[in-house]
């Protein structure tokens, strides 16, 4: 899984050499999550191949290819916008009505990153659902690098990052600027409690789960991992809960608990019902 | 689709065009809110503006401003790109009407992730 410390070495080295980015070490966990979408991509097994493939042909387009995937920051604020569609019409408000007795909603995000997405989904809760204000809402965001929770902590977010997906009148109604920085605002931070969790080892308790936000990060694990952290989410997961993956991740011959939503894109699924 | 870019940087409005270009829109280009106005007047209502800020003759929030009165441009998405990065700025254009606001610099990605949010339908 981890990248070894030879190919983080041989990495560094190229990135270092094409775009004079220093990636130090403690930064394995950025060239893991990078990379291991072009690792997929050229249908290789680890990174460790990627390199192979790399020093076998120094002249050839990977390398180019890895220095792209280093230097683009694909993270923005509601992503692939279509999940967050799909939870504004149909998910949110069924689950909302299921629990209306109860009031209570549990909700997981279990690769944060530095923390778009939790945010997003919080900004959607508050900003389109106000009836949530009286409820007890349980919402946890985990990553596996403390860096990035800290990150996903502090809420705060380059002009850059801004820019990325956060629609204006929500930037307006959620955040304030310090500086040149922009910092998402203390009672969106204090909805959310940050955690470490390592998807791929034992999991801390966490009640049972109405809405599991999982998206982008099966593809960095190997088929029976997939298989262990799905049997995990089975049990985790509300009978009637949903369960978010990445537009092109599947359940499929992983795991035939799960039905697919036929929600354009958004990588929605629940538990097969009956 | 058709869009209006503008800008008083030529460099800009090039970069801008050739964006939208790509997204299969039809641009149009003006170096100043006035100018963007007469373009409009022989054109109709355009899909989208993009529209800079700080500009000769007429800024870009007055553009907003003027677009917004006219109500055969309603359905227009009007969204501002500029170096103005101050919170009340944003907030001044939002409420003149303007649908979304970049902050320069830009790239591609943010462009079209502003566009979707704006609901257009992108090829």
């Amino acid at each position: 899984m981890a990248i070894n410390p030879a190919d983080f070495d041989f990495i560094s080295k190229i990135v270092r050499e094409q775009c004079a980015i220093v990636l130090e070490k403690g930064k394995e966990y950025l060239v893991d999550s990078r990379l291991m979408p072009l690792v997929h991509q050229e249908k290789l097994e680890s990174i460790e191949n990627l390199v192979r493939k790399i020093k076998s042909d120094p002249r050839g387009s990977l390398k180019d290819a890895v220095i792209e995937a280093m230097t683009t920051n694909e993270t923005s604020f509601f992503r692939d916008i279509h999940p967050f569609e799909t939870l504004k019409k149909e998910i949110l408000p069924e689950l909302i009505e299921k629990r209306k007795t109860k009031k209570e909603l549990n909700i997981w995000c279990g690769a944060s990153s530095s923390g778009q997405e939790p945010y997003s989904l919080v900004m959607l809760l508050k900003n389109d659902f106000p009836q949530l204000n009286s409820w007890k809402l349980s919402f946890s965001a985990s990553d596996i690098s403390n860096q990035m929770l800290n990150r996903c902590k502090s809420g705060i977010y380059s002009q850059l990052e801004i820019n990325r997906g956060l629609p204006a009148p929500l930037m307006v109604k959620y955040f304030e600027r310090i500086g040149t920085e922009w910092q998402v605002k203390e009672d969106l931070r204090k909805m959310i409690q940050f955690r470490i969790i390592n998807l791929s080892e034992a999991w801390p308790m966490i009640p049972p789960v109405d809405l599991l936000m999982m998206r982008n990060v099966l593809i960095y694990f190997d088929v029976e991992m997939k298989k262990n952290i799905l049997g995990r989410i089975r049990k985790l997961l509300r009978p009637d809960g949903y369960l978010f993956l990445g537009a092109a991740e599947t359940t499929l011959n992983l795991d035939e608990n799960f039905e697919r939503m036929p929600f354009k894109q958004s990588g929605c699924y629940r538990l097969k019902q009956g | 689709m058709r869009a209006l870019v503008i800008d008083d940087s030529r460099a800009i409005r090039l970069i801008l065009g050739q964006i939208l270009k790509a997204l299969k829109f039809e641009v149009i280009e003006a170096g100043h809110g006035l100018e963007a106005l007469e373009r409009l007047k022989e054109s109709g209502p355009l899909d989208l503006a993009l529209v800079d800020w700080n500009m000769p003759e007429m800024n870009g929030f007055e553009f907003v401003c003027e677009v917004r009165k006219d109500d055969q441009y309603k359905d227009m998405k009007l969204m501002m790109v500029t170096t103005e990065t101050e919170m009340a700025q944003v907030i001044k254009a939002l409420e003149a009407g303007a649908n979304e606001y970049v902050m320069k610099p830009f790239t591609k990605d943010m462009i079209v992730e502003k566009l979707t949010l704006m609901g257009l339908e992108l090829d």
